[in-house]
C-alpha cells in the first residue's frame, strides 16, 4: 500500500495505465452502447425504450462508485496521512459528478415514455439529486482549498460525511414506497433478462474502465500543478536571495 | 479516552480510532433518520395504508398498487377509467378521466395521484404508471393485450 505512496513510482504506473485504460473503456462503451441500441430486442412493456438502459444503469453506478472512491481516499487521507489521497479524491469528484448528472438526465428522458413524467420527487430521485449537489460542493471546496494552499482535510471530512448519502440511495427504493421501481439486480440474483443482462454488464465495465482513466489523467495533471507551483516558488526564492 | 490509553496508542491509530468513532455515530444518524422518516419519505400509499388510517376526503394523496386483473371499465364518455388498486390486502376503486400512461395495463403497478371522495371512490387527477423490476423481450411479436395480461401476472406471481 506504502509503495504507492511514492508519487514518483506512482507516476510512472499511471503514465503506462491511462492510454489502454481510456482506449479500452472507450471501445467497451460505444461497442456495448451500439449493441445495445441495434442488436437487443425492445422490452416487451418499455418497447424501443428499454436502450437508455445500458447508459442509465451503469452512470449511477459509477456516479455512486465516485462518492464511495472520495470516501475511501479521504479515509486514507485523515487516518494514514495517505500524500496521494486527496489528489485521487479530488481527481474523482469530477467524472464521479459528471456519472450522476448523466444518470440523472437519461432517468428523466425515460421516465416521460414509461412513467408518463419527467421528475418525480420519490425517494430514489432524490437523494441521486442530493449526490449531484453533494458533488458540486466537494468540488467547490477542494479546488477553492488546492487554489489558497490550505490543507484539503476540511474536504476529506466533507467526503466522509456525504458518504452516508450512499446506502440511503441503495435503499431508497427498498425502504420507502417509490415510483422508481426495486433493484433488479441483487446477490446473485437478475430479474433482467440475460439479452439485456450482458450488454448492460459490458457497458457497466466499460464505463468503469474509461473512469478509471480519467481519475488516473486527472491525478497526473493535479501532480504536474503541484510540481510546476514547487518550481515556481523555488525559483523565486533564489532570485530574491541573488538580488538581496 | 484516559490519558494513559491514548499515550499507548500511536497518532495513527488515534486518528483511525476518532474517525471510526465519528462514522459510527454518523451513520447511526443517518439510519435513524431514515427510520424515523420511514413513511413521511414514501412516495404513496399502498390500499392497505389507507384502509388502516383513511385519509380525509378531498386531501390530496397519492395511491399506489397494482391495478386488480380485469377491473378495468372504460366509462360511455370514452375518457374516464375505472378501475381497482389492489395491494394483495386491501383495495381501492379508482375513477380517472384522462389519457392513461403507455405502461398502463392490468397486472402492472400504477401510481394514482388525486384524493377519496366521501362514497371510499379515489378520484385521480393524474396517473403514473410504475415499471417493476423485471426487463424481458417481447418473445412474440404482436402478442395480444389479453396473453401480455397473463404473462405479465406470471411474472408477479
Amino acid at each position: 500500500m506504502h509503495g504507492f505512496a511514492n508519487p514518483t513510482r506512482f507516476l510512472k504506473i499511471a503514465k503506462w495505465l491511462t492510454v489502454p485504460l481510456l482506449v479500452s473503456g472507450l471501445v467497451l462503451s460505444l461497442g456495448a452502447v451500439l449493441w445495445g441500441l441495434t442488436q437487443v430486442p425492445p422490452d416487451r412493456l418499455m418497447g424501443e425504450t428499454v436502450r437508455i438502459l445500458f447508459v442509465h444503469v451503469p452512470a449511477a453506478w459509477l456516479g455512486m462508485g465516485g462518492w464511495t472512491a472520495i470516501a475511501i481516499a479521504s479515509l486514507m487521507e485523515l487516518v494514514w496521512r495517505h500524500p496521494l489521497a486527496a489528489i485521487a479524491a479530488r481527481a474523482a469528484a469530477v467524472p464521479g459528478a459528471v456519472f450522476t448528472a448523466i444518470c440523472l438526465a437519461t432517468g428523466s428522458i425515460w421516465g416521460r415514455p414509461t412513467w408518463g413524467t419527467w421528475w418525480v420527487w420519490d425517494g430514489r430521485l432524490t437523494s441521486m439529486l442530493v449526490l449531484l449537489f453533494l458533488y458540486f460542493g466537494y468540488i467547490a471546496l477542494s479546488s477553492s482549498l488546492a487554489r489558497e494552499g490550505q490543507s484539503s482535510r476540511i474536504a476529506a471530512i466533507f467526503g466522509l460525511v456525504g458518504a452516508i448519502n450512499i446506502p440511503i440511495i441503495n435503499r431508497s427504493v427498498v425502504w420507502w414506497n417509490s415510483l422508481h421501481q426495486p433493484p433488479s439486480i441483487t446477490m446473485g440474483e437478475s430479474a433482467i433478462d440475460p439479452v439485456f443482462l450482458w450488454p448492460l454488464l459490458i457497458a457497466t465495465l466499460g464505463f468503469s474502465l474509461l473512469f478509471g482513466g480519467v481519475v488516473l489523467a486527472r491525478m497526473r495533471a493535479i501532480l504536474a500543478d503541484v510540481q510546476a507551483d514547487a518550481r515556481l516558488r523555488r525559483k523565486a526564492l533564489q532570485a530574491e536571495e541573488l538580488s538581496a | 479516552m484516559s490519558d494513559n490509553a491514548s499515550r499507548g496508542l500511536k497518532p495513527k491509530h488515534q486518528r483511525l480510532v476518532l474517525v471510526v468513532i465519528a462514522l459510527v455515530a454518523i451513520v447511526g444518524a443517518g439510519f435513524l433518520a431514515a427510520y424515523a422518516l420511514s413513511n413521511q419519505a414514501s412516495y404513496f400509499y399502498v390500499p392497505a395504508d389507507i384502509e388502516a388510517d383513511p385519509p380525509e376526503a378531498g386531501q390530496a394523496i397519492r395511491l399506489g398498487g397494482m391495478v386488480e386483473n380485469g377491473s378495468i371499465n372504460t366509462a360511455a364518455d370514452g375518457v374516464t377509467v375505472e378501475f381497482v388498486v389492489q395491494d394483495g390486502q386491501a383495495r381501492v376503486p379508482v375513477s380517472y378521466t384522462g389519457i392513461v400512461p403507455a405502461l398502463f395495463v392490468e397486472g402492472s403497478g400504477v401510481v394514482a395521484e388525486g384524493a377519496m371522495r366521501a362514497d371510499g371512490v379515489f378520484i385521480a387527477d393524474n396517473l403514473l404508471a410504475k415499471h417493476d423490476e423485471n426487463y424481458m423481450p417481447r418473445e412474440l411479436e404482436g402478442m395480444s393485450s389479453a396473453e401480455l395480461r397473463e404473462e405479465l401476472q406470471e411474472s408477479i406471481e
